[in-house]
């Protein structure tokens, strides 16, 4: 039941796999799980069945009939549509020839609007532009204050002036363009897409903003409503993007696929947590591999290149296959992968982790404890482990604060690492393939 | 606890029914057939009920309509409200308790952006007419401002609300505050905490933490009310699952009913995990709390 969607994608492909040829009753198969799998994702029913129609044309075409790899076809094509739906290129803000460039953000109650304005506003900040936050939601307490204390935090300048939204907008872009502001952003109240009232007001303030962007925020836990929400919006105010908030929790997202469909609109950013630097570009093509078990390879390799030294990485991989790998080199490397975040979050975006695997609560006290033992040896013993005896084991022990077992069970895992690495090098040539299937 | 009237509660329900009338209109005169067994389907899937427990409402109903010998469609109507109503158990208890000569104190959790500080203010301006004393505690010492929204919120209904600073622990800003209510002669603590993805190993843990320091006053703690957003779909049944899990939850808010989401998630939650929905919100006024009544709600989401 708590089954999220790439691992149900896991199963049905697991078992496409040890078929060998893809009939019209297994395209079938295959269409009832995908489309048990939208569902429970969330994914509008509406918009589950066109994409099952879509699906369901396209694998039982000449495409799969001529394949020699029936589960890699369809796979694919699972991943095509996806992507499509999703939105095909990554999209990004509108940057007018006369600056500011203005954004105004919109969407219901407790979607994440106030967090996204300022995380977007630093994240601009971070480019060297010069962005100005206008407070405009006037209707639930406290808004403005927390608008001040995100934007302080952001180092960005924070407009709140007048006693309707309407006028503060207006107010907004005249302080921007006393401060020489590039961009401005306009945090509005949340409201109910049915609300008459309040939405004639986001219409005025809209208005009033003249805004080269206005994004609506969904939060990814949304269910099927996401579809309605996005297309009263849309009607009500002119919408170009969405972003896609609280995704760094375990809900699939199935809204994106669905807001997307329905009104076009491309989805802008994704907010993954509640630091000011958690919102990144949003990836169709990303999330859809996410979505289908292939893992966020993606991304994975992103921070990869932004935390790992190539030359390094590069002499690192000699050594592994020399055999010389020391334990010296053990600690650089475990220091440089911690340094990309925490490991459960390295495992979730990993393809072909098992959901047992993901759920497992990496210790990361341990890989400190393992770290203090390596940096309790001398050089010398780092080099070459064969020479720490009983009493320097003691030593090791006390120096880190842990005990003799703690250090020979380290020291045993080392070896038996650097025994696989050799035979692993003895062994049949080639690389190991990635199992992600061609574009 | 309600003071919007049947009336009011009705017309404000009545947004969130939309699409199940339109079934009905649909089902008008037409006789009982795989396509209106599709229909049906289709519908509670609209409206979050989630693949299990629309599965096994769908059988209910045919199940029903076998015995019954229905041939209109129209009659499937009836026959899915009473499968509600029985799934959501009238019987379950969904008073919220206190205890008489003693602070009790109420948790509030959930994920963000749920409604968490709103609900707090409407259960405290609740317990305030009914004339005990009430204290509100912004344990939220995470968010910017949180604790500003429920001072307004506070100063609005004239209800005195204890604070942390921003950043502190919130275990003890609420230890404190329990302190002062026991010493004060407080009758109700309602305890607004911030959001937290269920996710978050250490956010949870830091809640845990919360409810063990209000366990070292006995008896006190008489509610952990888990806040669920109307519009959430089927991960709604994780968050009360892990929730339920961390801190022992009571019973569930399904707050902002008042749009267009039917808040169908509950079903699940009530039946696969035995937590009663106890309150619902119907909107952003302090009154906009009302008790969750299991035919009405039914009854409601049918149309």
């Amino acid at each position: 039941m708590f089954d999220t969607l790439a691992d149900r994608f896991d199963v049905i492909f697991r078992r496409l796999r040890s078929r060998g040829h893809l009939n019209a009753a297994a395209v079938d198969e295959v269409a009832r799980e995908i489309r048990l799998a939208l569902l429970e994702a969330d994914v509008n029913v509406r918009v589950v069945k066109s994409f099952i129609t879509r699906l369901k044309e396209r694998a039982t075409g000449a495409e799969v009939a001529q394949s020699l790899s029936p589960a890699q076809q369809v796979i694919k094509i699972v991943h095509e549509e996806l992507t499509t739906t999703l939105g095909g290129t990554v999209a990004t803000l509108r940057r007018p020839s006369q600056p500011p460039a203005v954004v105004v953000l919109v969407g219901l109650q407790g979607s994440g609007k106030t967090t996204v304005a300022a995380k977007l506003a630093y994240h601009l900040a971070a480019q060297g532009r010069r962005p100005l936050l206008v407070a405009a939601d006037l209707a639930r307490p406290a808004a403005v204050e927390q608008l001040q204390v995100l934007g302080a935090a952001a180092g960005v300048p924070v407009s709140s002036d007048g006693t309707d939204p309407v006028a503060v907008a207006a107010a907004g872009r005249a302080e921007a363009a006393r401060l020489g502001s590039t961009d401005v952003i306009i945090d509005t109240a949340g409201r109910l897409q049915i609300d008459d009232d309040l939405m004639s007001e986001l219409a005025r303030v809209v208005d009033a903003a003249g805004p080269h962007d206005v994004l609506l925020t969904v939060d990814a836990m949304t269910g099927q409503e996401a579809v309605n929400v996005a297309s009263d919006f849309a009607d009500r105010v002119p919408l170009t993007g969405v972003v896609l908030t609280k995704l760094d929790g375990d809900a699939r997202g199935g809204a994106a696929l669905s807001v997307r469909e329905v009104t076009g609109l491309p989805i802008v950013f994704a907010g993954v947590g509640e630091k000011l630097d958690d919102l990144e570009p949003f990836h169709p093509d990303r999330l859809a591999s996410r979505i289908l078990g292939m893992g966020d390879v993606l991304t994975l390799i992103e921070k990869a290149e932004a935390t790992f030294d190539a030359q390094q990485a590069q002499a690192t991989e000699a050594k592994l296959r020399s055999g010389r790998f020391t334990l010296e080199d053990f600690l650089d490397q475990m220091r440089q992968v911690r340094q990309m975040g925490p490991i459960q979050n390295l495992m979730a975006m990993m393809p072909g982790v098992p959901k047992q695997l993901r759920d497992v609560d990496v210790d990361e006290g341990e890989l400190a404890r393992l770290e203090a033992i390596i940096c309790a040896m001398t050089p010398a013993e780092r080099r070459d482990p064969s020479i720490i005896n009983g009493s320097r084991r003691a030593r090791i022990a006390r120096g880190s604060g842990t005990s003799t077992p703690a250090v020979n069970a380290l020291l045993k895992q080392f070896k038996m690492v650097q025994q696989m690495m050799r035979s692993m090098n003895r062994g049949p040539k080639g690389r190991r393939r990635l199992p992600v299937p061609g574009r | 606890m309600s003071r919007a009237s049947d009336a009011a509660l009705e017309e404000r329900l009545g947004r969130s029914r939309a699409p199940f009338a339109r079934l009905r209109d649909r089902w008008r005169a037409r006789r009982l057939d795989e396509s209106a067994w599709d229909e049906l389907e289709e519908t509670l899937l609209a409206a979050d009920v989630g693949l299990a427990t629309t599965g096994a409402l769908v059988d209910d109903v045919r199940e029903a309509a076998r015995r019954a010998r229905v041939q209109d469609a129209d009659d499937l109507g009836p026959l899915l409200e009473a499968a509600i109503t029985r799934r959501l158990d009238a019987g379950r208890d969904r008073s919220l308790t206190t205890v008489p000569g003693q602070a009790s104190v109420w948790l509030l959790v959930g994920v963000n952006g749920t409604g968490k500080t709103t609900t707090a203010a409407k259960l405290a301006h609740a317990a305030h007419d009914r004339g005990e004393r009430v204290l509100l505690v912004a344990a939220d010492t995470f968010r910017a401002a949180a604790a500003e929204q429920l001072a307004a919120w506070g100063a609005a209904l004239d209800i005195e609300v204890l604070r942390g600073a921003e950043g502190g622990d919130p275990a003890s800003v609420v230890f404190d505050a329990v302190q002062a209510a026991g010493a004060r002669g407080v009758d109700l603590v309602v305890v607004d905490t911030a959001g937290r993805l269920h996710t978050k190993r250490n956010l949870m843990e830091e809640l845990k933490k919360v409810r063990r320091i209000v366990e070292r006053f006995p008896g006190a703690l008489t509610e952990v009310l888990l806040v669920l957003d109307a519009t959430t779909g089927q991960n709604g049944l994780t968050q009360a699952r892990d929730f339920a899990d961390a801190v022992g939850v009571t019973g569930v808010v399904l707050a902002k009913l008042d749009g267009t989401a039917k808040g169908g998630i509950v079903l699940a939650v009530e039946t696969d995990l035995g937590l009663p929905v106890k309150l619902i919100g119907v909107g952003e006024g302090a009154d906009d709390l009302v008790a969750f009544d299991p035919p009405a709600f039914a009854t409601a989401l049918l149309g």
